[in-house]
C-alpha cells in the first residue's frame, strides 16, 4: 500500500466504530426524545417535566456536583503536593492513593453501605463509644440529607483519585526553574504554590474539572446502592424510565437534560480555564 | 495548604522544617487510612457469617467465616453473572486495542490532512456522557440481533476504552525513535516487518497494560451494563438490579467480588497509569 494511503487505513476502523457507535447514537437520542406516532412532539419532554420526581432529581443532582467537585479538587491538590513532597515510600503512596480509580462506582456505593447502614460500622463505633444505644437508620427515607451526605463521601472517596492523578502528572510538567528563581527571591511555599503551580496547572485542573464534572452528573451505581430510589438524580431516573418503566422516550429526554447540563459545563470551563496559545509549556 | 501554617511561624528554620515534616507525614497517613480502611471494613463484612453481617455491635475483624462468600457464589445467576462480565472485558479489550492501537500507530508516525479532525473525534468523546449511548445502541441492537448480547454491551464499552486505547498507544509509539524502523527498513524489513519485529516487542507490556485498562473499564461499568443486558447480566448488572431485594451478605460479598480484581488490575498496571493520564490530559 502506498504509504500516502497508510495512516487513513489504519485510522479507518477507529473513526467508522466512533462514528457508528458514538456521533450516530448522540443523534439518536435527540430523535427518540422528540419524535411520537405522528412525528415531532413534545409530549415526552412534558411528560418527564411535569413528573415530580424530576426537578428533585435535577437540582439533587447539580447540587451533588456542586458540592463534591469543589472538594475533590481542593483534597486533589492537597494529596499531589504531599506526593511530590516525598521523598521515601512515594510508589507505595500513590498506589494507596490512586486505589479507588479503579474500583466501579457500585463497589463504593456497597463500600460506603458496610459503613452507613444500621447494623453498620458507624453505628457500631457510635455504640461502642457510648453516644448512642440503639442503632440509628442513617439511610431511611425520612432523613434523606443523610443519604445526601452518604453519597458526597462516597463519591469524594472514590473520585477523588482521578484527579489527583490528572493533577500529579500536570505537576511533573511544570519546569523545576520556576520554582528554583521563586525561590531565590524569597517566595513562601505558599506563594510559589498560589503564583506557579495553580498557574501553570490551569491545563490540567481545566480537563481534571470536565472530566469530574461530567462524572458527577452521572452519579448513579453510588446512589442507588446507598438510597435506592429515595434520592433521586438524572442517572437514576433515566434507568428508572427505560429499566422499570419501558419508556425509551422519557428517558431519551433525561437523556438529553444530562448531555445538556454536561455540554454547558464543559463549555464553561473550555472559557474560565483558558489557556492562551503563548502561555503553553 | 500545610505549607503555609509552617512559613508564618517565627521559629528557628530547623524547628519549622520538623513541624512541617510532621504534618506531612501525618497528613499522608491520614489520607492512606481513609482509602484503606473502607475497602477493609468491606472485606471484613465479606470473609463474615451471614449473621454476623447483619449482627450488632461490629467488631470489625474479620471471623473469616466463608458462609457469606459460599452464599453468594451458590446464589442463582451469580456464577453466569461472573461469566457474562470476564467475557464482556474480554471482548471490550480485544476491540479497543485492536481498533485503537492502528489509530495511535498512525497518529504518532505520520503527518496527514484529516489529523486533527480525527483528534477532535476522540477528544470529544470526553465531553458527553458516554454510559448515555446506551439507550439508542439498545434501540439498534434490537433491530441487528444484538440485543442482549455479550457482544452488544462490550462495543457499547468499547466506546468507553478506545479513546484512552488510542491515547495511550499514541503516546507510547511516539516513545519509540523512527530510526529504530527506519534502520529495520534499510537492512531489507518491509513496513509490517519493522513493526512486528522492532516496534512491537518494545510497546507489548504497554500495550498489555492499556488493556488490562480497557478489561477494568468494562468490569466496572453499571449503567450500561444493567441498560442493555437481562438475560445475560454482568455482575454489576446483576448487583443493581438485586439491590433492593438481596440480603445484605449478599451485596457485600458482590461489592467485594467486584473489588478484588480491580486492585489486582491497578497493580498491574500503576507504573502505566501516570503516563496514561499525562497524556489523556492534552
Amino acid at each position: 500500500m502506498s504509504p500516502r494511503f497508510l495512516p487513513y487505513a489504519l485510522l479507518l476502523p477507529a473513526t467508522l466504530f466512533l462514528l457508528v457507535f458514538f456521533l450516530y447514537p448522540f443523534v439518536q437520542i435527540a430523535v427518540l426524545a422528540f419524535s411520537g406516532p405522528e412525528g415531532f412532539t413534545l409530549q415526552h419532554v412534558q411528560t418527564m417535566t411535569s413528573h415530580w420526581k424530576f426537578g428533585t432529581a435535577l437540582t439533587n443532582t447539580i447540587v451533588l456536583a456542586a458540592i463534591v467537585v469543589p472538594i475533590q479538587l481542593v483534597m486533589a491538590l492537597s494529596m499531589a503536593s504531599i506526593v511530590t513532597k516525598l521523598k521515601t515510600g512515594r510508589s507505595a503512596i500513590l498506589y494507596i492513593f490512586t486505589i479507588p480509580l479503579g474500583l466501579s462506582d457500585l463497589a463504593a456505593g456497597i463500600i460506603w453501605l458496610a459503613i452507613f447502614e444500621q447494623s453498620g460500622f458507624l453505628n457500631s463505633v457510635l455504640y461502642g463509644l457510648g453516644i448512642i444505644e440503639q442503632p440509628i437508620l442513617f439511610l431511611g427515607y425520612q432523613n434523606i440529607w443523610v443519604i445526601f451526605l452518604a453519597v458526597i463521601i462516597a463519591e469524594v472517596w472514590r473520585a477523588t483519585a482521578i484527579v489527583m492523578v490528572i493533577l500529579v502528572s500536570g505537576m511533573g510538567l511544570i519546569p523545576r526553574e520556576y520554582y528554583e528563581a521563586a525561590e531565590v527571591f524569597g517566595a513562601s511555599p505558599w506563594k510559589r504554590f498560589v503564583k506557579i503551580t495553580l498557574p501553570m496547572l490551569r491545563p490540567s485542573l481545566q480537563s481534571a474539572l470536565i472530566l469530574r464534572t461530567l462524572a458527577a452528573f452521572e452519579v448513579f451505581a453510588v446512589v442507588v446502592a446507598l438510597g435506592g430510589t429515595t434520592l433521586p438524580v438524572l442517572m437514576g431516573e433515566t434507568f428508572q424510565w427505560q429499566f422499570a418503566l419501558q419508556d425509551r422516550n422519557v428517558a431519551s429526554a433525561y437523556a438529553l437534560v444530562i448531555l445538556a447540563i454536561s455540554i454547558a459545563s464543559t463549555l464553561f470551563f473550555l472559557r474560565v480555564l483558558r489557556v492562551p496559545k503563548e502561555a503553553r509549556i | 495548604m500545610t505549607d503555609a501554617v509552617i512559613t508564618d511561624v517565627p521559629r528557628s528554620v530547623s524547628d519549622a522544617r520538623a513541624a512541617g515534616r510532621f504534618l506531612l507525614i501525618a497528613s499522608t497517613v491520614l489520607l492512606c487510612v481513609w482509602v484503606l480502611v473502607p475497602i477493609y471494613l468491606l472485606i471484613v463484612n465479606t470473609l463474615s457469617s451471614p449473621a454476623e453481617v447483619t449482627g450488632f455491635p461490629k467488631t470489625g475483624i474479620p471471623s473469616f467465616d466463608f458462609g457469606s462468600v459460599q452464599f453468594f457464589i451458590s446464589f442463582a445467576g451469580v456464577a453466569r453473572a461472573l461469566w457474562n462480565s470476564v467475557l464482556v472485558a474480554v471482548l471490550t479489550m480485544v476491540l479497543s486495542i485492536g481498533l485503537g492501537a492502528p489509530a495511535g500507530y498512525a497518529l504518532s508516525r505520520f503527518d496527514f490532512p484529516g489529523k486533527e479532525v480525527f483528534r477532535m473525534l476522540v477528544v470529544m468523546t470526553r465531553a458527553f456522557p458516554l454510559p448515555l449511548l446506551a439507550l439508542p445502541l439498545a434501540v439498534m441492537f434490537i433491530r441487528v440481533g444484538l440485543d442482549d448480547t455479550a457482544l452488544g454491551l462490550a462495543l457499547v464499552h468499547t466506546v468507553l476504552a478506545i479513546p484512552f486505547a488510542v491515547l495511550i498507544t499514541f503516546s507510547l509509539f511516539s516513545g519509540i525513535p523512527i530510526e529504530l524502523e527506519e534502520a529495520a527498513w534499510t537492512l531489507g524489513c518491509n513496513r509490517w516487518q519493522a513493526f512486528r519485529k522492532v516496534v512491537l516487542p518494545l510497546v507489548l507490556p504497554g500495550i498489555a497494560a492499556s488493556a488490562v485498562f480497557a478489561f477494568t473499564i468494562s468490569w466496572n461499568e453499571v449503567f450500561a451494563a444493567a441498560v442493555m443486558t437481562i438475560e445475560n447480566r454482568t455482575l454489576t448488572a446483576f448487583l443493581i438490579q438485586s439491590l433492593n431485594v438481596s440480603p445484605l451478605h449478599l451485596k457485600f460479598a458482590g461489592g467485594a467480588a467486584l473489588v478484588i480484581p480491580a486492585l489486582i488490575f491497578i497493580f498491574a498496571v500503576r507504573k502505566y497509569l501516570f503516563a496514561m493520564w499525562g497524556i489523556a490530559n492534552r
